[in-house]
């Protein structure tokens, strides 16, 4: 824009007026355009599609002996058409009995530490990781180890005889699966 | 133009005729002519080699991804099979898929020894500062690559790996939840996931790495190459450029000649390791199918991060969520500011041990993490309660009390994590020897409160019945070398 960094042998040009104009209308076009192909992007790579809620049929709540846990796995429903094999989970369900204050433990089988798969051990009534031995008991509250917490609790419903579970995202520390409940 | 003599000969004719429309003659003939440092030329020159081999193998990874991408399909159903497919019916897909994992593991050992080259002589310092930290975009394009690579292999470990990955930038605090939308693309663990890494691997990364490496090289030729460090002669901007010319002019050598001779060699040379390991080893993986239902998942990262999975492991609880989150920023940090923290004075090793010292450190305590990170100590061994029996002459001759407190000890999963005699899990110590170290009485405690505050060992108090502790804590008890005698308490003792 500044006519001193020309060449002195380069006669400036007198300026008309309208030129500031144009480039003015210039850059606010090229904003204009970044905006509106940049926007859109950015959203595109950053937005989740809200899915909404799926249940899943785990049992007939006849079928769960009480103060045992089972681990019930299923095709995940928020899993995309092309997931395979990939979209296989699993919950592990604890009928506590109807004197509890809830009847049924869901609990998802992902470490509260770093998401491993915890694997249920009935002799000793222990949830263990194979990661990093992070240790649950029963009840799914931490026993030992480095998990923060204790495991992802899914939120459950009784329908028509039928144990059901609401399908789990992938749960972390700051989305978990029960805020709901 | 009008110096230009008339070639003969039908070649010389074609190249002249190319030439007087592309102009290489005066652009790029220059470039490989440029002058370089008469000390950089000699037997010093090896010192060189590695940047310029790490390049060569780059192309090698072009290559071969290019080969790959004709068969491997980034879709969470088909991912592995077409992996399946490359190792065993495509003819010669078991080479390709081996050469692009040896072909990315030699990139990252030459990176790192272009790194240590350059820190190590100094090479850093006035005026290739920038160089310096494009070279550290290199090295996190390289280290980013293999990150991504790995997950594309779409094996449990791939699949874990992602959770692990999800876990971590799910602690970012007040973005959590978005960090980890924003890295699986979806609420679940599945071919969105696949895709984004795909497109990181085979679009994102490599962009930025070949816009990098145009930068990295043309600061290369801008700057010239460091002459070798001699002790004594210290770097001073105010002189270092007119010195570095006045080098050049009198006793300075073309590029093209021997140092670039020395490159090929190299570069040949690492070429023909890499087919050599990749003909011999073979591909690596993929594992087991990507059912996340398959039991025994236990993700282990690629080598070049076996360092950071082994110092989060050996972290204290507190500290991980910083080491996990801010370390790696920091140690960028650190890297992009070596040129800052010293861009002027002595660059001969002999005359900087600090510099010295660090890589020394620095390497030892990688090396340290790394074959921590490869045998993972802490990961509990999850078979090992029915797999390992109890070391026979642990029980030999032992009471009946204390052998049923040797089937209670392995049925409630104790080998998991305690081994004996070195068999079993490694997260607790190896209870061989502990009838000399606990009595019964601390047997008892540390079995039913666990570690005191929610440490490593879970309280066995409800999972245990009086008569199992009884015969555990027998069997423990009588675990001793020979010879040692029984503890005593000294809290019974007036």
């Amino acid at each position: 824009m500044s006519e001193t960094s020309c060449p002195e042998s380069v006669v400036p040009e007198p300026r008309p007026p309208r030129r500031t104009f144009f480039e003015l209308v210039t850059y606010g076009l090229g904003a204009i355009a970044a905006a509106v192909v940049g926007l859109p992007f950015v959203g595109y790579v950053v937005g989740v599609r809200k899915k909404p809620v799926a249940w899943v049929p785990l049992g007939s709540v006849d079928g769960f002996p009480l103060n045992e846990t089972r681990l019930v796995t299923f095709a995940n429903p928020l899993r995309q058409p092309w997931d395979g094999m990939v979209a296989n989970t699993g919950v592990y369900v604890r009928n506590q009995g109807e004197d509890q204050l809830e009847e049924f433990l869901v609990l998802a089988m992902n470490c509260a530490h770093l998401g491993c798969p915890v694997s249920w051990f009935p002799q000793s009534g222990l949830f263990m990781c194979p990661c990093h031995g992070g240790v649950y008991y029963a009840n799914g509250e931490r026993a030992s180890g480095p998990p923060p917490r204790g495991l992802f609790r899914c939120v459950w419903r009784i329908q028509d005889g039928q144990l059901e579970v609401q399908a789990p995202h992938y749960p972390t520390l700051q989305d978990t699966l029960d805020q709901t409940a | 133009m009008t110096s230009e003599q008339r070639p003969t000969g039908l070649v010389r004719r074609l190249g002249s005729w190319f030439d007087v429309r592309l102009r290489f003659g005066d652009t790029i003939l220059p470039m490989l002519r440029h002058p370089i440092p008469r000390s950089s030329a000699g037997p010093l020159g090896w010192w060189y080699v590695f940047g310029s081999a790490s390049m060569t193998l780059l192309m090698l990874q072009i290559l071969t991804g290019i080969g790959l991408a004709l068969v491997y399909v980034p879709s969470a159903d088909k991912a592995y099979d077409s992996l399946l497919y490359l190792d065993y019916e495509a003819p010669l897909g078991w080479f390709l898929r081996a050469l692009h994992y040896y072909a990315g593991s030699g990139m990252v050992v030459l990176v790192l020894a272009h790194a240590t080259q350059v820190f190590l002589h100094g090479a850093y310092k006035y005026p290739r500062e920038l160089t310096w930290m494009v070279g550290v975009v290199l090295l996190l394009c390289t280290l980013g690559m293999f990150f991504t690579g790995q997950i594309l292999r779409w094996d449990p470990d791939a699949y874990w790996g992602l959770a692990v990955g999800g876990s971590m930038a799910g602690r970012a605090p007040g973005m959590g939840p978005q960090l980890v939308h924003l890295i699986l693309g979806n609420v679940v663990i599945g071919g969105d996931a696949l895709s984004r890494f795909f497109a990181l691997h085979v679009f994102v990364i490599p962009g930025a790495l070949l816009a990098s490496l145009a930068l990295h090289l043309w600061l290369v030729l801008k700057c010239g190459i460091s002459a070798a460090p001699v002790p004594g002669q210290a770097v001073d901007p105010d002189r270092y450029d007119a010195e570095y010319q006045h080098d050049l002019h009198t006793t300075g050598v073309p590029f093209l000649g021997p140092a670039m001779l020395k490159d090929a060699f190299f570069s040949a040379a690492a070429v023909l390791v890499v087919v050599l390991l990749a003909a011999v080893l073979g591909p690596k993986g993929p594992n087991d199918p990507p059912d996340p239902l398959l039991a025994g998942a236990n993700p282990r990262p690629e080598w070049p991060f076996l360092w950071l999975f082994a110092l989060l492991s050996l972290s204290p609880p507190e500290a991980e969520t910083f080491i996990i989150l801010f370390l790696p920023l920091l140690l960028i940090a650190a890297l992009f500011l070596v040129p800052v923290i010293s861009n002027r004075g002595e660059r001969a090793p002999s005359r900087r041990p600090v510099a010295v010292l660090l890589v020394v450190v620095g390497y030892t305590v990688l090396g340290t993490l790394t074959y921590q990170g490869a045998t993972a100590p802490w990961s509990p061994q999850m078979t090992a309660w029915s797999g390992e029996p109890v070391p026979v002459d642990l029980i030999d001759g032992a009471t009946p009390v204390r052998l049923a407190g040797a089937a209670v000890f392995q049925y409630k999963n104790c080998r998991n994590c305690h081994a004996l005699e070195g068999r079993g899990g490694k997260r607790g110590p190896d209870l061989a020897g502990v009838g000399a170290r606990l009595t019964a009485d601390q047997l008892v405690d540390q079995i039913s409160n666990g570690t005191p505050g929610g440490g490593n060992m879970p309280a066995y108090g409800k999972q245990v019945s009086p008569d199992e502790m009884t015969a555990m804590v027998e069997f423990l008890s009588a675990l001793r070398p020979h010879g040692q005698p029984a503890p005593r308490s000294a809290a019974v003792v007036q």
